[in-house]
């Protein structure tokens, strides 16, 4: 292993001297084997220092990526620690004797459910429990709710977003840096006061066509505020992707006899189309997460599942709230792989990535 | 293609169906400008009703209360009659008492003697009793003198103050929520004063929240940049895999890293265990690290970090490597050629990273709503705060409308320094 030669000797012996210690320190294997793990993973990133590296130089290097090491535990441990703990057999949002000793007695799937049951007519009934689960559980009408508005408010972000960055990405564009920072600002300016501005604009009576009683409390009042907060998402990645776009492209279609709209089919649209998607994407995650607004506007009917995380950890705070986190992460991972992958295909298509 | 016809001015090059080739060019450039607002124009449109109006709106709540006009329809504009001098003359007295009788029998949102007694309440506080309870007698007044009949129901009626404010609150647009906002307020003389001590919390609350911040963007800088400079050196497989540790919790949900962080830092939580195994503090001594500041602090540095490693990794990544070794066989030691090569050259990301933190970090809601106890409160809370429990709304508008300046400057200077086309995320 290179590894080996890249760090010199008196760095083992006190890597193993430390770990050593902590064993006896502890007296325990699994803090032992976490210690040496953040001890240890520095190690591996160690890089070739040239030949003129100082002794202090390498110390150095191994301190600077102790520390990186421990900022990374401190970005993911809160989004990995939720998943053992929503497997929790009893109330509590800690870690019991039982499950560090992974006695399978103290783990159990009650919180997820709970899911399914809290909120529910009767849990216990066999007949009509489908129809009782899907009408009346609390957590699936939330995510019932949540996934209408995010789709929803994606289609009408996603369309508009996308239409404007075309004409932004435009060399002809009069005044794109002022158009620009007001279609980024709802991203910018605090989600309260967006919230504030809608609570009241949205309640005015006889201004909305077909909605004499204004917005409020509507879906489509969740749906618009839900697309303008996606909207600037939209426009980034768009525009990112349209960035180098080779515009004589569009030139050589239109030579070639097509018109304005095959041009944009066949030869805009697949170039824009991972930007689109990964636009897309943030914005659905947006809405998905997004509780502010809920909470200005909607009432009973419109409960989200963050608006539902919102109150339970206000008010009745149980490990059905982890559960629900960790299905949520389980479906960003889901997103995240699948934006990494668009992106790929992008910088593939565009020519950037080498390899 | 082009050729001199005898029409134009000599010398002037047209195209071929005879249009001058500048003006030609004018035309064609103006169809392309408009063609390309008519791109933007559905979502500009689309922005303006749900979003431009809506805050517009904010803006115009935060100066118009039309209450005293609504309520006292005639006394309102009989009042702006009296120079403020002594008491308002008897013919005054007549029309609000009769204003006020006529205020009891409605119960029009927005136009009852409830409403107007909150308005001057804000004013004077304390003086809510005042307007309710004189309004329950007064269908004893039935004839003057008037002035005398409400002095009799309650001695405060001889007060200046009351009947300046009533002046005051009968036009429609004023600054005394704007003032309420900044701990200001008018006087029995109509001076702009400093509020009492005791109602003095909405400054010190904006500069908690603009501190907070600040340290909150100096913590996030202070580990982002390590991280950053890892990332940016690191060969791009290894990168890329780590890169997926700060972009997993980017794309976690808001609540569900909040819940995390309750489950981490509460006093029977994953913090205090491993204190505790490590024998760093004694079994009977947890700290209390949630439903405070630190929860506040911990939890937004956790979630705004992307927000401050995304732009410095893309700024560090583009600096070449070769510069610090340049630096180092000219003799600089590592630190050296760190401040006078590498530094300066990340100042770029620095810039884009803080300014964005710091302003996503002074309009937090959520976070400090669920882990901020009651001194890890910001501004936002205050807000919501008016706007959905105490209801007075136009005062949350006015705190709003000055949260808006603060961010909007920073925002333009964000786009002076930065610019808004370099936002990127991943």
């Amino acid at each position: 292993m290179t590894i080996l030669d890249r760090i010199p000797a008196p760095g083992y012996v006190a890597y193993v001297i430390a770990v050593v210690i902590a064993f006896f320190y502890t007296g325990t294997l699994i803090a032992t084997i976490g210690f040496a793990l953040v001890l240890g993973l520095p190690l591996f990133f160690m890089s070739e220092l040239p030949a003129y590296a100082t002794w202090l130089e390498k110390f150095g290097q191994y301190i600077f990526l102790l520390v990186c090491t421990c900022i990374f535990i401190f970005l993911i441990t809160p989004v990995l620690v939720i998943m053992p703990l929503s497997f929790n057999v009893e109330p509590y949002f800690t870690f019991t004797e039982g499950m560090l000793s992974l006695d399978p007695n103290a783990y159990s799937t009650r919180w997820y459910k709970d899911i399914f049951l809290f909120g529910m007519n009767d849990p216990d009934r066999t007949e009509g429990w489908w129809s009782d689960m899907w009408n009346n559980a609390t957590w699936v009408g939330a995510a019932l709710n949540s996934f209408k508005f995010a789709v929803l408010s994606t289609i009408v972000a996603t369309f508009f977003g996308t239409l404007a960055a075309l004409g932004l990405s435009r060399p002809e564009m009069p005044f794109r840096s002022a158009i620009t920072s007001l279609l980024i600002s709802p991203m910018i300016v605090p989600l309260v006061i967006t919230a504030t501005g809608m609570f009241f604009f949205y309640a005015k009576k006889d201004v909305f066509p077909f909605f004499p009683d204004g917005l409020i409390n509507k879906d489509l009042g969740i749906i618009l505020a839900h697309a303008t907060l996606g909207v600037p998402f939209v426009i980034i990645t768009v525009t990112a992707t349209l960035t180098g776009f080779d515009t004589s492209l569009i030139r050589a279609s239109r030579s070639l006899g097509a018109n304005g709209w095959t041009t944009f089919r066949k030869v805009i649209m697949p170039l824009i189309l991972p930007g689109m998607i990964s636009g897309a994407l943030f914005a659905f995650i947006t809405s998905l997460d997004e509780v502010v607004a809920v909470i200005f506007l909607a009432d009973v009917h419109q409960v989200t599942i963050p608006r539902q995380m919102f109150s339970g950890i206000r008010e009745q705070i149980s490990p059905t709230i982890l559960a629900v986190a960790t299905i949520l992460v389980l479906i960003s991972i889901a997103l995240l792989a699948t934006l990494e992958l668009l992106r790929r295909r992008s910088e593939r298509l565009r020519g950037l990535s080498p390899g | 293609m082009t050729d001199v016809t005898a029409s134009g001015v000599p010398g002037e090059i047209t195209t071929t169906d005879g249009v001058p080739l500048k003006t030609s060019l004018a035309r064609a450039t103006r169809r392309q400008r408009l063609q390309a607002l008519v791109l933007v124009l559905p979502l500009l449109l689309f922005l303006l009703v749900a979003f431009v109006l809506p805050i517009g709106e904010m803006l115009f709540r935060s100066v118009y209360s039309p209450v005293g006009s609504n309520v006292l329809p005639n006394f309102s504009k009989v009042i702006q009659e009296w120079d403020g001098e002594d008491l308002p003359p008897e013919s005054t007295f007549e029309v609000f008492v009769k204003d006020m009788r006529a205020a009891r029998e409605n119960n029009e949102i927005g136009k009852t003697v409830g409403n107007l007694a909150t308005r001057i309440n804000y004013e004077i506080p304390g003086s809510r009793g005042l307007f309710t309870r004189s309004a329950r007698k007064l269908k004893n007044i039935t004839e003057g003198p008037y002035k005398e009949a409400l002095i009799g129901l309650d001695k405060r009626w001889e007060n200046q103050h009351i009947w300046r404010t009533l002046q005051r609150v009968s036009h429609d647009y004023t600054i005394s929520f704007y003032l309420a906002a900044l701990d200001l307020k008018y006087d029995a003389n109509n001076d702009i004063v400093r509020a009492d001590p005791l109602y003095r919390i909405y400054v010190p609350i904006m500069f908690k929240t603009l501190w907070l911040s600040a340290l909150i963007t100096a913590i996030c800088l202070v580990i982002a940049y390590p991280v950053s400079y890892l990332l940016a050196t690191l060969p791009l497989r290894t990168s890329n895999l780590l890169m997926i540790m700060v972009l997993l919790p980017f794309w976690t949900s808001l609540l569900v890293r909040t819940t995390a962080w309750i489950a981490m830092l509460q006093t029977e939580g994953i913090v205090n265990d491993i204190l505790v195994f490590t024998q760093i503090i004694p079994e009977g001594s947890r700290i209390q690290m949630v439903y405070n500041m630190t929860g506040t602090i911990v939890a937004m540095v956790h979630i705004l970090l992307p927000f401050m490693i995304l732009p410095l990794y893309s700024v560090m990544k583009t600096i070449p490597p070769y510069y610090m070794r340049a630096a180092r066989s000219l003799g600089a030691t590592g630190t050296y050629s760190f401040i006078k090569v590498y530094f300066p050259q990340t100042i770029p990301g620095i810039a884009a990273g803080t300014l964005l933190v710091f302003i996503l970090a002074i309009g937090y809601y959520i976070t400090p709503a669920l882990v901020g106890g009651n001194d890890g409160l910001l501004i936002s809370n205050l807000i919501a705060d008016h706007i959905k429990k105490t209801l007075n709304w136009s005062l949350g508008a006015a705190l709003g409308a000055i949260l808006l300046a603060i961010v909007l400057v920073f925002y333009w200077l964000y786009n002076k320094l930065v610019g808004v086309d370099n936002l990127k995320f991943g």
